[in-house]
C-alpha cells in the first residue's frame, strides 16, 4: 500500500525547484564544451604533416589549400566563389595590373591599399620585393632555399621586383610572359617587419643561421593578410588558426571563430574520426565508406578538379604512339563511363585536359569518347588485330599525391584497351621513383622500356596545364615532356598565348592550343578527380568550386 | 660484474658504428630524388642544380657521410628537409610519443603474456591451457592494422566511446595522464599489446612446462610446499627469460609501429617514418631510424645487465 508524502510547504518545494533549475543550469554550463562556445571547424587533411605555414606550402595544393590561403594572400586570386563555372583570376592583394607597353617583361602591380599584416605592419610595396626576394635573391639575408623549389618553379619567368611608390611595384620577367599573373597565385605575402623580429631574436654564429632560425620561428608563430591567423602550431600534430576579423575583404571576413586542421594521411582513419565526431570534414574519404558516411547524415562534397589523370604517351623513336591513329584510339576505347563505376562516380570523363566550358577549351575537332567500333577501325587501319595486338608498356605508381587509386584503374584501362587490340604491360613503381622518373623522359634508362608513364598532374594554369608537356624547350631534363611530344606548330601557339597579354586574346591563344593538343593526342585522357570531401551537417555555406582550392573563410558552423 | 659491463659497452661501440653506416647506405641506396619533397618535378635543372649544392647533395657519398656523423656526434642530426625542422627535436619528440605508447603497451602486452604463459604452462593439457594458448596464437598470428581498424569501427566510429585518431584533444604537446588524454592511447596501445601479449605467453608457457619438468621442483613439492609456493620458484626461475623477451618486444615497440601509428594517426615514430618515407625527407629518415637502432642496441644493453644481476650466472660465463 502506498503511503501519500506528507504535502510539504510551497517555499520549500520553490526552493527545492530553484536549487534543481540551479544545478541543471550549472551542470549544463560545465557539460558545454569550449568548441560549442566558440565556432571550431575541424579538418582532417590528408596531409602527413602540417604544410609548412611560413608563406610558401609544400605538399603540393593541399598545402595551398590549408595553410596557404587561409592564412595568406597573393597579389593574384582564385575565384573560389562558383561551384557551376571554371575558377578564374581576380585581383587579390593587387588591384590591377598591366604590362609595359614597350617592354613585355616589365609588369606594374597596383596594390590595394590599407591592408595589414596580422602582426600590425602594413603591407605594401616593400613587402612585395621583400617576398619576391625570399625565394629569388640569393644575396638577400632572408632568402630561404627551402622555399624555393616549391615557388620558383610555380612562377618560372619571374627574375627580380622593383618598387615604383608605396603602393605601386614592378615585377620582371626574363621573357615576355602573359603567365606571369596566374603563377602570382603562388607567390602568398609574408610580414617582414614579423620576420625581421624572429630575425633579431635568433640564435646563430652568421646572418644566415639566424635567418634560418627565424625561419623556423616565423613557421611556428607566422604572420600573413589572409583572413585567418595563425594561433597554435604542434608540428605533425595540428595547426589552429582564428578569425582575422579585421581582413580586408568584408566578403571573406570569417564567421568561424577557429579552424583546427589535422594531419591524417590514412582515408579510413580520416573516415574514422568523423564518423566518431572527432572533426567535422575530411578530405578524400574512403571511397567505399561513402555509403556510411551519407547514412549517418554528412554531405559528400565533390565536383569537377582542373586535374588530370592520363598516360602520357612516349614520342621517341620506335614507341608504338607514333601512329596517330593509334592514340585516338585508345583515346576511343577507354571505357571511362566504366571507370567512373568503379570509382563510385568519384571522378569526371575528360574530354581533354580543360573541359567544355573552360576558357582554354577551344573545340578540339578529335572527340574524345567511347566508341569501341571506331577504335577497333583505326587499330585495324594501323595494322592490328586480335591476333596481332599491339604491345604497350605503361610505367604506374601503386599509389601518390593525386595518383586517386593507379592500380585498380590502370587495370581497369587495361582490360578496356583488350578490346581495341592493346596489350598493355604495367611497370609498377614506388610513386618517388616515378615521380623523378618522370622528369628523366621516356628515352632514360629509368624508363625501363615504358612507352607511356601515369602521372596525374593539376590543370590550374597554362604552363602546368599544357605548355610544359608540349612544347619543344620542355624535353627532358628541362620539364615535363617525358614523351618528347612536340612540333614547331606547338611552339609557336605557345609563343602566341605567351605573348598575348589581353586576358581574352591570351584564353584564346591557349583554346587553340589546347585545340591542337587534343587533336594531336599525346596523351590518354582517363579521368579528372572530382576531389570529394565529406563534413558534418554543421559546416554550412560550402562552395566547391572547380579547383583545387575551397574557401574556408566563407563557409560558418551551425 | 663491472669487467663484464665494461666489455658489453665495448661491444655496442662498433655495433653503432656498423648501424650508422648501414642506415646512411640503405637510405641513399633507394632510388629517386632526396629533393622531392622540396622541388617539383617541374622544376628547372638549373633549380635543381640550384638546390642540390644548397643541401650538399652535390658532394659525394663519403663526404656527406663523415659528415653526418660527425654532427651527430655533437647532437646534430641535420635539418628537415620537408619541414626545414632540427630532426633531433623532431626524432625525440616523436620518441616520447611513441615510449608513452609502446610502455602501455608492453604493461598490457607483458601482463597478459604472463598471466596466460603461466596459466597454460601450469595447467599444461588442460583446457585452461588450450583457451590461453588459443588467445596466444591469435595474438601473434592477426594482423595489427586490422585488428586496429577493427577497434576503431567499433569503439569509435559505432559506439562512440573512444577517439579514433590523435593523442590526445590538443595533440601530445600538452599531454597529461588523465582520462582525456588516456582515452586516446588505449586502442592504439590494445593493437600494438597483441603481438607482445602472443610472443611473451608463448614463451613463458614453454619456460614454465620446462622448469616444471625439472628436478628442483619435485623437491620442492617433496619438501611440502604449497602449489602457491612451488608457483613462486616457477615464476622467479622464468622471470629472466621473460624479461628478456619483453625487453626486445619493448624495443620493437619503440621503433613504433608505422601500421599502427598511422592508422590512429599517433605522432610517434612510426608516423614520422612513415612521413619521412612519403616525402623521401632523407636527414630525417635517417635521424630517425639511428636513433631507433642506438635505443634498440641500448635496451639490449640493459636487458642483459638486468638479466645477469637477476641470474649471476650469465655474468659468470
Amino acid at each position: 500500500m502506498k503511503r501519500n508524502p506528507t504535502p510539504r510547504p510551497v517555499h520549500a518545494r520553490r526552493a527545492a525547484a530553484g536549487l534543481v533549475f540551479g544545478l541543471a543550469t550549472l551542470a549544463a554550463a560545465l557539460a558545454v564544451p569550449a568548441h560549442a562556445q566558440e565556432k571550431v571547424l575541424r579538418i582532417a587533411m590528408t596531409a602527413a604533416d602540417i604544410p609548412r605555414t611560413l608563406g610558401q606550402p609544400d605538399q603540393g595544393f593541399e598545402g595551398n589549400r590549408f595553410t596557404g590561403i587561409p592564412m595568406y594572400d597573393a597579389l593574384t586570386h582564385w575565384d573560389l566563389s562558383k561551384a557551376d563555372a571554371p575558377s578564374v583570376l581576380i585581383p587579390g592583394l593587387a588591384l590591377s595590373w598591366a604590362v609595359d607597353a614597350k617592354d613585355k617583361t616589365k609588369w606594374v602591380f597596383r596594390l590595394r591599399p590599407g591592408v595589414k599584416f596580422h602582426d600590425g605592419s602594413d603591407f605594401n610595396a616593400d613587402a612585395v620585393v621583400w617576398n619576391v626576394r625570399k625565394v629569388l635573391d640569393k644575396d638577400a639575408v632572408h632568402f630561404d632555399a627551402s622555399q624555393v623549389g616549391v615557388t620558383a618553379s610555380r612562377m618560372p619567368t619571374l627574375r627580380s621586383a622593383r618598387k615604383i611608390d608605396n603602393l605601386t611595384v614592378e615585377l620582371t620577367t626574363s621573357e615576355p610572359d602573359s603567365f606571369l599573373p596566374i603563377n602570382l597565385t603562388n607567390l602568398f605575402m609574408a610580414s617582414p617587419a614579423h620576420w625581421q623580429k624572429k630575425f633579431d631574436a635568433a640564435p646563430g654564429a652568421t646572418p644566415a643561421d639566424k635567418a634560418k632560425a627565424a625561419w623556423t620561428a616565423f613557421a611556428a608563430d607566422a604572420s600573413g593578410t589572409g583572413p585567418f591567423r595563425m594561433a597554435r602550431f604542434v608540428p605533425r600534430e595540428r595547426l589552429e588558426v582564428v578569425a582575422n576579423k579585421a581582413y580586408w575583404d568584408p566578403k571573406r571576413t570569417p564567421k568561424i571563430d577557429r579552424v583546427v586542421m589535422l594531419p591524417m594521411p590514412e582515408a579510413n582513419a580520416r573516415t574514422a574520426a568523423l564518423l566518431s565526431g572527432q572533426v567535422d570534414w575530411i578530405e578524400a574519404p574512403a571511397p567505399d565508406a561513402m555509403g556510411a558516411i551519407q547514412s549517418r547524415g554528412h554531405k559528400i562534397y565533390f565536383n569537377q578538379q582542373p586535374h588530370v589523370w592520363p598516360w602520357q604517351l612516349s614520342f621517341a623513336e620506335g614507341s608504338p604512339w607514333l601512329d596517330k591513329r593509334v592514340r585516338h584510339a585508345a583515346n576511343l576505347c577507354v571505357d571511362r563511363l566504366g571507370l567512373m563505376k568503379l570509382l563510385g562516380g568519384m571522378m569526371s570523363p575528360p574530354k581533354g585536359t580543360v573541359p567544355p566550358g573552360h576558357p582554354w577549351w577551344g573545340n578540339p575537332k578529335f572527340d574524345i569518347r567511347y566508341d569501341v567500333a571506331a577504335a577497333q577501325k583505326l587499330m585495324q587501319e594501323a595494322g592490328h588485330s586480335a591476333a596481332k595486338p599491339l604491345k604497350v608498356k605503361v610505367q604506374i605508381s601503386a599509389s601518390g599525391s593525386g595518383q586517386m587509386q593507379p592500380l585498380p584503374m590502370n587495370e581497369f584501362v587495361q582490360q578496356s584497351l583488350k578490346q581495341c587490340y592493346f596489350d598493355v604491360q604495367f611497370d609498377v613503381i614506388e610513386w618517388n621513383t616515378l615521380f623523378t622518373n618522370w622528369r628523366r623522359g621516356a628515352k632514360d634508362p629509368t624508363a625501363n622500356g615504358a612507352n607511356a608513364i601515369n602521372v596525374s598532374f593539376s590543370a590550374m594554369d597554362p604552363f602546368f596545364a599544357m605548355v610544359r608537356f608540349v612544347s619543344t624547350k620542355t624535353f627532358p631534363p628541362v620539364s615535363n615532356n617525358w614523351g618528347y611530344f612536340g612540333n614547331a606548330e606547338i611552339d609557336k601557339l605557345i609563343a602566341d598565348a605567351r605573348t598575348s597579354f589581353d586576358d581574352k586574346a591570351r584564353d584564346a591563344a591557349l583554346a587553340r592550343l589546347h585545340a591542337r593538343i587534343v587533336e594531336e593526342a599525346p596523351f590518354i585522357w582517363i579521368a579528372h578527380d572530382v576531389g570529394p570531401r565529406a563534413m558534418t551537417s554543421r559546416v554550412e555555406g560550402v562552395v566547391q568550386p572547380r579547383s583545387w582550392f575551397i574557401d574556408i573563410a566563407t563557409m560558418s558552423m551551425k | 660484474m663491472l669487467a663484464y659491463l665494461l666489455r658489453r659497452v665495448l661491444y655496442t661501440l662498433p655495433i653503432m658504428a656498423g648501424v650508422a653506416l648501414v642506415c646512411f647506405a640503405l637510405v641513399h641506396l633507394a632510388p629517386g630524388d632526396p629533393l622531392v619533397a622540396i622541388l617539383p618535378p617541374d622544376a628547372s635543372e638549373d633549380l635543381q642544380n640550384q638546390l642540390r649544392t644548397l643541401y650538399g647533395f652535390d658532394r659525394s657519398l663519403p663526404e656527406q657521410f663523415v659528415s653526418w656523423v660527425w654532427r651527430a656526434l655533437q647532437g646534430d642530426l641535420g635539418t628537415s628537409i620537408a619541414s626545414n625542422r632540427p630532426v633531433t627535436t623532431e626524432v625525440m619528440t616523436a620518441v616520447v610519443n611513441t615510449l608513452r605508447l609502446a610502455v602501455v603497451a608492453t604493461l598490457i602486452g607483458f601482463f597478459f603474456g604472463c598471466l596466460f604463459g603461466f596459466v597454460a604452462g601450469y595447467f599444461r593439457n588442460s583446457w585452461v591451457d588450450r583457451g590461453a594458448s588459443l588467445l596466444s596464437v591469435l595474438g601473434v598470428s592477426v594482423p595489427h592494422y586490422w585488428l586496429g581498424m577493427v577497434l576503431v569501427i567499433i569503439f569509435a566510429a559505432q559506439l562512440n566511446w573512444l577517439p579514433a585518431t590523435g593523442a590526445g584533444p590538443g595533440g601530445s604537446g600538452d599531454w597529461v595522464w588523465n582520462w582525456e588524454h588516456v582515452k586516446h592511447m588505449l586502442l592504439p596501445a590494445i593493437t600494438m599489446s597483441v603481438i607482445p601479449m602472443g610472443i611473451v605467453a608463448r614463451t613463458v608457457r614453454a619456460l614454465v612446462a620446462e622448469i616444471l619438468a625439472q628436478e628442483f621442483v619435485v623437491g620442492l613439492r617433496a619438501k611440502g610446499l604449497t602449489h602457491f609456493g612451488v608457483f613462486r620458484h616457477v615464476v622467479k626461475n622464468a622471470a629472466p627469460t621473460a624479461l628478456a623477451v619483453m625487453g626486445l618486444q619493448l624495443g620493437y615497440l619503440l621503433g613504433g609501429s608505422i601500421l599502427i601509428e598511422t592508422v590512429f594517426a599517433w605522432p610517434g615514430t612510426g608516423f614520422l617514418l612513415n612521413s619521412a618515407i612519403f616525402q623521401r625527407d632523407l636527414p630525417l629518415l635517417q635521424g630517425t631510424i639511428l636513433v631507433l637502432a642506438m635505443f634498440f642496441v641500448v635496451l639490449n644493453v640493459v636487458v642483459d645487465i638486468v638479466q645477469s644481476l637477476l641470474d649471476p650466472r650469465i655474468a659468470r660465463s
